[in-house]
Parts: structure tokens; C-alpha cells; sequence
């Protein structure tokens, strides 16, 4: 049936799946897509509130208040030369883009079959324009973060960034791809068994405290018994609420190897997360 | 010169009836298992024919089965099928909204659907920009939705109110604006549900000239699914008819649309003839025996076109000679309005003996309208004596065939739409 002048195949429809198929290439043509969903996420979030994007400061400042409170003065958490207050803060700065990331891409499947069922577009538009809009919250709670780093400066305190600072965005990059790349897979694995849900809500606070927010590495290799030093030493992502305030605070251990080991760990979860999430598409409509 | 620009292969899909609880992780397991060891999927051999009235045998159900067929380019292809014979789960498919449990679609160009209009505004958002969120998700470029933008805030007529929210918008002209961008999408495929029942008449009239110039006047290549035999017959050129989720026609629009009409169980309310004789109606002196629908060649139908000339059949019993009997028909609609009444009195008010006999009428064609009707039937001696009480005895279905002379296809009023002959002078 084959003539010369007909052309290849554009796409196939079935559901046979090659195991590798990242689906890359339809994900750029959509990329107006995904830059209207960011555009969306951000002009819609605090439409009718009164006082807006200041939202993203409040839960920030009043967490490190708290954690000041009670890990600082209660608990006697030494943070060297680094004011107790701004260090938390650099901690829940770096912690809340990965949380938002994770959480926010983590239900893809469920908020959106409404959508997902009368259309088709590379599913993983949603979840990555969530990462993208997410910037624009980090990059608020950076801003105060740096106005409190201006004010310790001014009050005579004596920290200071380091040359690390320049690696600042492959740790952005790392945050992403790790929320985003844990996210994908919960939101894949939810659409049948909604178990994980539950589990998600207080496993994600639990891995806070593993992720040597509220104090620095050394003080968890010291104090916590041995497995858990380790779990937290190898855990990404206190490798990178870590480096944040090494690189801003020059306050904790800087390792070449650590940091290449998270690199790793990121950017393979994202790629797993990636295929699942590919592999979910084809019939999440029937399960969900 | 034409060329194959979609073609399905075997395409198949199973369903889990019942809820999806409990019983999918062991099935699952069970899957992976046979996976693991290489073998096929066990649970892909059972699963029964789709037929929705009958009490399953298996808890999987094929909702499309081995369905084959190909697109040229240029065609308008119509997929014809009553309420759960698969047409909705094969454009789901079409639309990779889902894909299927077996086989494959290869295609040529791109497909875009038109399963729901409006998905995705955001109420927040202002109409101008939910025209570029809801370009943007039915696979447009922000390039071509700015080279159209202004076409579309036209075709909405929704100009004044274009940067207003769209949570401000009545829900028809949220509707409007939703299908102004959908109608001005450029796929090479386009697929199309029957998308017709929203809006306000004008609307409708308009949208539905502009899919008539989509399938017809740009030879774009369509697939149209749809229960209006008159679109159908009007718009394609090719036609498939599903049934239980096989393909059991396939042909030109004119043939496909006749063999969905002969189908016999297509009627709502399902059957052209009821058969009183077990047990029959009247206990007085009349028996009514059986009641059927048929069309000019005598075959039993319960839909029927408007061009279509409708024969009633009644057939009864006398217990004594009666004189002065009549029967009455009564058409309703469905909300049992009464759109006329005929009744046998000229033929039956002579003395008529003990014995079977039966009477025939024809509703003649073109007289009623695009819908449902309900046959209402009493016998009695006038001023003397009630035989049989009213009763609803059948339902008859009217597709439309433009007897209002509209060349659109659309909702007409009235009860009744009689042919009207029209003189335009010069």
C-alpha cells in the first residue's frame, strides 16, 4: 500500500510505551502553553485578597521566629557567629521552594482531570509551569531574606557570602528538579492508590526535620544517633538547605563530592519521575 | 493523489465494571507477574461484548472492539452509534486522552478535539486572556492565536466585555467565547463532538455554519460524531456505524445513516411494535391486539426521518357487533402536549360484526418535527360508551431532514413542522 509520495507517520497513538521516551521534544513545542499556565498561576493566586503576595513573607518569617524560639533558645543550637534568626530563615528560604515544588506538583493528576480528560497536552506542562510560577515566591522570600542580611550587616554582625555564591543556581536547579522529580512520581502513583496522599501531608514536615533545617549538619552528626547523622548527611536535600547557607552565611562544610552526589540524585529522580509520569498519562483518565 | 492520513489498526479497549476498589491491587499484582515472566496480560482474554441493557458475564467489558478504519486526506468522516456504542471512548482515543488497550492509530497530520468547549478558562483571568490560555491547550501557538485574536473576539460577539474576568460572563457568553476559539483552530485533523446544544439560537445557527464551512467549504479533513442523521447525511462524505463497540457499518453517509435508522433497537424507548395479544387492552367489547410502526416498504421502525412517510398499524378484536365505533390517535410530545389527534370514525361507524380487524393510517411526511413523540390511543362509541381507556402505546423518533426549509440544522420550534411552500418574487 506503500507509494512514493506518501509521508512517514507523524505519531502513533497506542498504548505501547518505549521505556525511554521522555516525550522532550512535544514539551517544547507546547512551551506557550507552559508559559501561560505560569502567567495564570501567578496574576491568579491572590486575586481578591487584600494583601497579596505579601502572603509569601508571613509564613517565612513567622516560622524562623518559632524555630528561633525553640531550637535556639530552648534547645541551645549553637549557629556560630550567624544570628539564630537568619539562619532559620536561609533554612525555610531554601526548604519552601523544594516543599512548594514537591507539594504543589504532587496532585497534578487529581486537581486537574477535569482538564486532562477532555484535552490532550504533554501532561508534563502542569507540574513544570508549577515549578516555574514557584520561582516567583522563592524569589519574594529571598528578597526579605536579603533585607534581613542587610540589617545583621548594618547591626554589625559578622557574616558574609563566599565565592560559592556563584553556584547558587545549580542549587536552584537542584531544589527544582528534586521537588519536581518526587512530585511527579506521587502524583503518578496517586492517581490509583490514594494512600499516598495521606502519608504525603505529615511525611513531608517529618522530612524537614531530617533535612537540617532548623540546624546545621555538624550539629546532627554530633547529637543524633549514628544512622540518622547519616541519613541526614546523604539526604539531597539538606545537602542543599546546607549549601544555601554556606554559600549566603559562609556557615557549614563545603564538599565537592557531596555536591555532585545531590546533583546526581536530583536530576536521576527527575528523569524517573519524568517516565512515570509519562507512562501515567496514557490511561490515567480510566483509573483515577 | 489523496493520500491515508489516519489510519486504525485493531483498536480495542477494556473497561473494569464495577468500582475500582479493592480488587485492582491483586489484579495488578497478577499482571506484573505475568509481565515479569513475559507472558500476556491475563485479564486482556475475558471481557464481554458491550451491550449496556444485558447483565454482564465478566467484571471486564470491551467498550471498542477490533475497530478498523481509514481517514483520507480532505474526508469528512461521520461515526454514527446510540448512546454507549463506543463513540465517545473512540474520540478519547482520537484525542489521546486515553489510549487503547490494543492497537494503534497512525496518523499523518495533527488531531485536535472539540470534546468540551471552554476547558480550562480560569474564571479569574479576563476574556482576552483566556482566549490565549484555551488557544494555547488546544495545541495553538501564541503566534497563531495573535493573528487571529481579533477574528475570534468577533465571531464571540463578546467585544465590550473582552477584559472583563470571565467569572463576571453569563454562562452563555463564556460559552460563545469558548467556541469562537475552538471554531478558529487549525489542526490538520479535527475532531468534533456533538458540541451543538449550548448557546442561544442565534449562536447556535452560527456555529453551526461555521462547521459547515470547516468540513465542507476547507477541505479539512473531519471526524464527526454525532445523533443528528441530518448533520451526518449533510456534512459527510463517509460514515461508520458502532454498535456494542464494533464496527457494523461502514460506507457513504447516506447508506451509513439508512442502516443506523433500520438498527432495531434504536429507538429511546425501544421497540416499533407492541404486541397486546397475550394480554390484551379492553375489556369490554373491543380487544386491542397489536400496535407497530412501519415505513413505506413495510419494515418495522420506531425512527424515522422527517421526509419519511410514518404507517400505523392497529389491530384488534370485536367481542359483538358494535356500531358507531371510533378509534383515536393521538400524537404528543413528550411532555405530553398534544400536537393533533385523527380519528377511524369515517371508516368504522358502520355496523360492524364480531371478528379481527385492523386498520392502518399514515402519518404523512413532512409534517412533524425534529424530536420525540409519543402515540396516545382510545377507542369508544361517542356520547355512548368508553372502550378503551387512552393509552401511550408507542414512541416514535423524528431526525430531522430540513422539512422547516432551513438549510441549518438545528432546534425548530413548533409541535408540529409541516413542509411550507415559499415563493421569493423578484
Amino acid at each position: 500500500m506503500n507509494t512514493k509520495q506518501e509521508a512517514p507517520w507523524l505519531y502513533t497513538i497506542s498504548s505501547k510505551h518505549s521505556l525511554l521516551d521522555l516525550n522532550l521534544k512535544e514539551i517544547w513545542r507546547y512551551r506557550d502553553l507552559l508559559f501561560l499556565f505560569v502567567k495564570r498561576d501567578i496574576v491568579t493566586v491572590y486575586k481578591q485578597t487584600i494583601l497579596g503576595p505579601l502572603w509569601y513573607l508571613i509564613q517565612p518569617l513567622f516560622t524562623s521566629v518559632i524555630f528561633t524560639l525553640i531550637f535556639n533558645r530552648m534547645g541551645g543550637i549553637q549557629t556560630g557567629p550567624v544570628p539564630p534568626f537568619l539562619f532559620n530563615l536561609a533554612g525555610i528560604t531554601a526548604w519552601n521552594y523544594f516543599k512548594e515544588c514537591f507539594m504543589g506538583t504532587s496532585s497534578t493528576f487529581l486537581k486537574n482531570q477535569g482538564i486532562f480528560g477532555k484535552v490532550y497536552f504533554p501532561r508534563a506542562i502542569m507540574p513544570l509551569s508549577i515549578t516555574f510560577s514557584n520561582l516567583l515566591k522563592f524569589g519574594i522570600q529571598l528578597f526579605i531574606f536579603g533585607c534581613f542580611y542587610i540589617y545583621y550587616v548594618i547591626d554589625g554582625k559578622t557574616i558574609s557570602p563566599n565565592i560559592y555564591l556563584f553556584l547558587f543556581p545549580i542549587y536552584v536547579l537542584m531544589m527544582a528538579l528534586l521537588g519536581l522529580g518526587l512530585g511527579m512520581l506521587v502524583s503518578s502513583w496517586t492517581t490509583k492508590y490514594r494512600d499516598l496522599n495521606v502519608l504525603l501531608g505529615f511525611g513531608v514536615s517529618l522530612l524537614m526535620y531530617l533535612s537540617a533545617v532548623p540546624y546545621p549538619i555538624a550539629e546532627a552528626q554530633r547529637k543524633f544517633p549514628d544512622f540518622v547523622a547519616q541519613f541526614v548527611a546523604y539526604n539531597p536535600v539538606s545537602q542543599i538547605v546546607e549549601g544555601f547557607r554556606i554559600m549566603f552565611l559562609s556557615s557549614g562544610t563545603f564538599d565537592w563530592s557531596k555536591l555532585l552526589l545531590t546533583f546526581i540524585i536530583s536530576v536521576f529522580t527527575f528523569f524517573i519521575g519524568l517516565l512515570v509520569f509519562n507512562k501515567t498519562e496514557k490511561t490515567f483518565v480510566d483509573s483515577v | 493523489m489523496s493520500q491515508v492520513i489516519l489510519k486504525a489498526e485493531n483498536i480495542s479497549k477494556q473497561y473494569r465494571l464495577g468500582t475500582v476498589g479493592t480488587g485492582t491491587l491483586s489484579h495488578d499484582l497478577n499482571r506484573w507477574w505475568h509481565r515479569v515472566r513475559g507472558k500476556e496480560d491475563p485479564y486482556l482474554k475475558v471481557g464481554s461484548v458491550n451491550d449496556r441493557s444485558t447483565e454482564a458475564d465478566s467484571e471486564y467489558v470491551w467498550a471498542l472492539k477490533d475497530i478498523n478504519f481509514e481517514v483520507q486526506q480532505g474526508e469528512v468522516l461521520g461515526i454514527i452509534g446510540k448512546n454507549g456504542a463506543g463513540k465517545s471512548t473512540l474520540l478519547k482515543i482520537l484525542s489521546r486522552v486515553t489510549s487503547p488497550t490494543t492497537g494503534e492509530i497512525k496518523t499523518r497530520g495533527r488531531i485536535a478535539s472539540l470534546l468540551e468547549v471552554g476547558t480550562g478558562f480560569h474564571p479569574e483571568l479576563t476574556g482576552r486572556e483566556n482566549i490565549y490560555l484555551n488557544g494555547a491547550i488546544l495545541g495553538m501557538t501564541k503566534k497563531e492565536i495573535r493573528a487571529k485574536e481579533a477574528e475570534i473576539i468577533d465571531f464571540s460577539g463578546c467585544a465590550r466585555y473582552v477584559d472583563t474576568p470571565v467569572k463576571r460572563y453569563s454562562s452563555g457568553m463564556r460559552v460563545r467565547l469558548a467556541f469562537a476559539v475552538a471554531a478558529f483552530l487549525e489542526p490538520d485533523i479535527l475532531v468534533i463532538d456533538e458540541v451543538l446544544a449550548v448557546g442561544d439560537a442565534e449562536f447556535q445557527k452560527k456555529a453551526i455554519g461555521k462547521m459547515q464551512d470547516i468540513s465542507q467549504g476547507e477541505g479539512r479533513t473531519v471526524l464527526f460524531v454525532s445523533h443528528n442523521m441530518a448533520a451526518v447525511k449533510s456534512l459527510c462524505t463517509r460514515a461508520i456505524v458502532l454498535v456494542h463497540g464494533q464496527t457494523a457499518f461502514e460506507g457513504t453517509a447516506q447508506d451509513g445513516v439508512d442502516f443506523y435508522l433500520n438498527l432495531e433497537e434504536n429507538s429511546s424507548q425501544g421497540s416499533s411494535e407492541i404486541d397486546y395479544s397475550e394480554n390484551p387492552v379492553g375489556d369490554l367489547g373491543v380487544k386491542l391486539l397489536k400496535v407497530s410502526t412501519e415505513d413505506d416498504y413495510g419494515k418495522l421502525r420506531s425512527t424515522f426521518l422527517q421526509s419519511e412517510n410514518i404507517i400505523v398499524k392497529i389491530k384488534f378484536y370485536l367481542n359483538e357487533n358494535i356500531k358507531g365505533l371510533r378509534f383515536n390517535l393521538t400524537v404528543k410530545n413528550s411532555a405530553q402536549e398534544i400536537a393533533f389527534a385523527t380519528s377511524s370514525h369515517e371508516k368504522t361507524k358502520h355496523l360492524l360484526s364480531e371478528g379481527e380487524y385492523s386498520l392502518e393510517l399514515t402519518l404523512p411526511s413532512n409534517l412533524l418535527n425534529n424530536k420525540q413523540y409519543v402515540l396516545m390511543l382510545n377507542a369508544g362509541v361517542p356520547g355512548r360508551q368508553v372502550l378503551i381507556e387512552p393509552i401511550d402505546v408507542l414512541v416514535i423518533d423524528i431526525q430531522n431532514d430540513y422539512s422547516s426549509g432551513s438549510t441549518y440544522i438545528e432546534k425548530w420550534p413548533g409541535l408540529v413542522a409541516p413542509k411550507i411552500q415559499w415563493k421569493l418574487d423578484a
